[in-house]
């Protein structure tokens, strides 16, 4: 038989870390990397981040493995996969051309929600690629803009942050009543909305844009309210849905992501990973999606192990992190290891909410879930750590310092 | 080996700590520690996986 070929779709983390996974494990066959964007890839994290505030550029951002040629890729950028034809063992590519693989990698992350109704204004930007980055950037060069950031999600939160310290004048607009309401405690997001306040982040919770003025490029943004804020540049940071329009009428399943097994497989010869990927996480009994920085790499690397197993005609092992992420604004670092609901109990363990640095822990069912902190890095490494082997609430709490009086 | 940490690059995201807690450090100062600058060799591939998982690329690992 000659040698297997793997298609890997998806030039970004998660693709990319499948590859170096395929060969770290020995595959010597084909392996062929397609990206929709014309770059090798690169880090998205500091897109929010170190291309605003310090003018990183492609070159700063691009990720070691995937640079040179040490990886023995065959590189399809800049054209995105079109279709895939399951039967067929076949990717089509947008430009009519197709490659035949025995083994496949869907990795095509995520692409931002847009504003409903925006039509074509300039001065509007989502913030997912690095020519995104670069013309918020550029946008941020003017003397007194005025920025307005739609949504306060870890993105929104991030981008208001890095325009600050451009200095923008910046209005932070959230339809839900806290920052990051979807995932924290109420008290949790205050402690967020307030540091943005202190470094003059104008934070406007529990009101929705209703429309955007302006005629050819924006010159305002209308809240739901009545009130209008100014603004010379908007940002939409209201999430991301799955990039599965290729994959329509495949036979792969799509709900909220190519549908895999808890073992990342979603047919036969095809893994998914990353931020377009869900699969039931054994641990928490519970259908994710993630779209974490290291969740793509440790999916991608698990994927990758995964189809190669599947191509022996070997079964695979269960996919069952810990998710865990961090966010940086201003000189608050935020990290949360675990699987959170605003509806979980919380409790601080460590520092104090009103110093914004601290350590609380989230617990439900007499489990703790996950462990947040802010400014306190070691502490969520070490609680991560024991949440990979489960850790009772009671224990827990009993273990940690007594809280102090808030 | 010897473990090289650029503090220009690292932000503390404590990582490597959580994968070679036995070399790396994060302490409530909110500065990493290198507990080790030249390991053993049977910590290698932890130490090189924490190299590969350091969110700012900020560990090298010489020799």
């Amino acid at each position: 038989m000659a040698e297997p070929r793997i298609v890997v779709v998806g030039a970004s983390l998660a693709g990319l870390n499948a590859a170096v996974a395929l060969r770290a494990e020995g595959f010597t066959g084909s392996i062929t990397l397609v990206g929709s964007e014309p770059h090798r890839p690169y880090d998205r994290p500091p897109l929010s981040k170190q291309v605003l505030t310090d003018g990183w550029g492609p070159e700063r951002v691009v990720l070691p493995a995937g640079a040179g040629e040490a990886l023995d890729v065959t590189w399809e950028l800049g054209v995105g996969a079109s279709g895939l034809d399951l039967a067929g063992r076949r990717v089509e590519l947008a430009d009519g051309r197709a490659l035949p693989f025995d083994g496949l990698v869907v990795a095509t992350g995520a692409a931002p929600r847009s504003l409903p109704g925006v039509g074509s204004l300039e001065g509007v930007h989502t913030l997912r690629t690095l020519e995104d980055a670069a013309a918020v950037s550029a946008a941020l060069d003017v003397d007194g803009v005025r920025v307005v950031v739609v949504g306060a999600g870890f993105i929104g939160a991030e981008v208001a942050a890095s325009c600050r310290e451009r200095g923008a004048t910046v209005t932070l607009v959230e339809p839900l009543a806290q920052p990051l309401a979807r995932v924290l405690v109420p008290e949790v997001g205050a402690v967020i909305a307030a540091v943005h306040r202190d470094h003059g982040v104008d934070v406007r919770l529990g009101v929705g844009v209703e429309a955007l003025e302006g005629v050819g490029h924006v010159t305002g943004v209308r809240l739901a309210d009545g009130t209008t804020v100014a603004a010379d540049l908007v940002v939409v940071g209201i999430g991301v849905v799955p990039a599965t329009g290729w994959l329509e009428g495949s036979g792969l399943t799509l709900d909220n992501g190519v549908v895999c097994d808890e073992t990342t497989l979603a047919a036969p010869g095809v893994v998914a990973a990353g931020d377009v990927a869900s699969w039931p996480n054994p641990r928490y009994g519970e259908v994710m999606r993630v779209e974490h920085w290291e969740h793509a790499i440790d999916m991608g690397t698990h994927a990758a192990r995964r189809l190669l197993a599947d191509l022996r005609g070997e079964p695979g092992e269960a996919f069952a992190p810990v998710p865990w992420f961090w966010s940086d604004q201003y000189d608050r670092k935020i990290q949360l290891a675990g699987r959170c609901r605003p509806t979980d109990a919380f409790e601080v363990v460590a520092g104090s909410l009103a110093e914004a640095k601290f350590c609380g822990l989230f617990g439900r069912d007499g489990q703790v879930v996950a462990a947040l902190g802010m400014n306190m890095p070691g502490r969520v490494v070490r609680y991560r750590r024991e949440l990979q082997d489960g850790l009772a609430w009671d224990d827990a709490l009993a273990a940690a310092r007594p809280a102090p009086a808030p | 080996m010897r473990v090289v940490v650029d503090y220009d690059l690292c932000e503390s995201n404590a990582v490597c700590m959580g994968i070679a807690p036995e070399v790396f450090e994060v302490r409530d100062d909110d500065f990493l520690y290198v507990l080790q600058d030249e390991p053993d060799e049977a910590l290698r591939e932890k130490v090189q996986q924490a190299a590969t998982r350091c969110p700012k690329q900020a560990i090298t690992i010489e020799g």
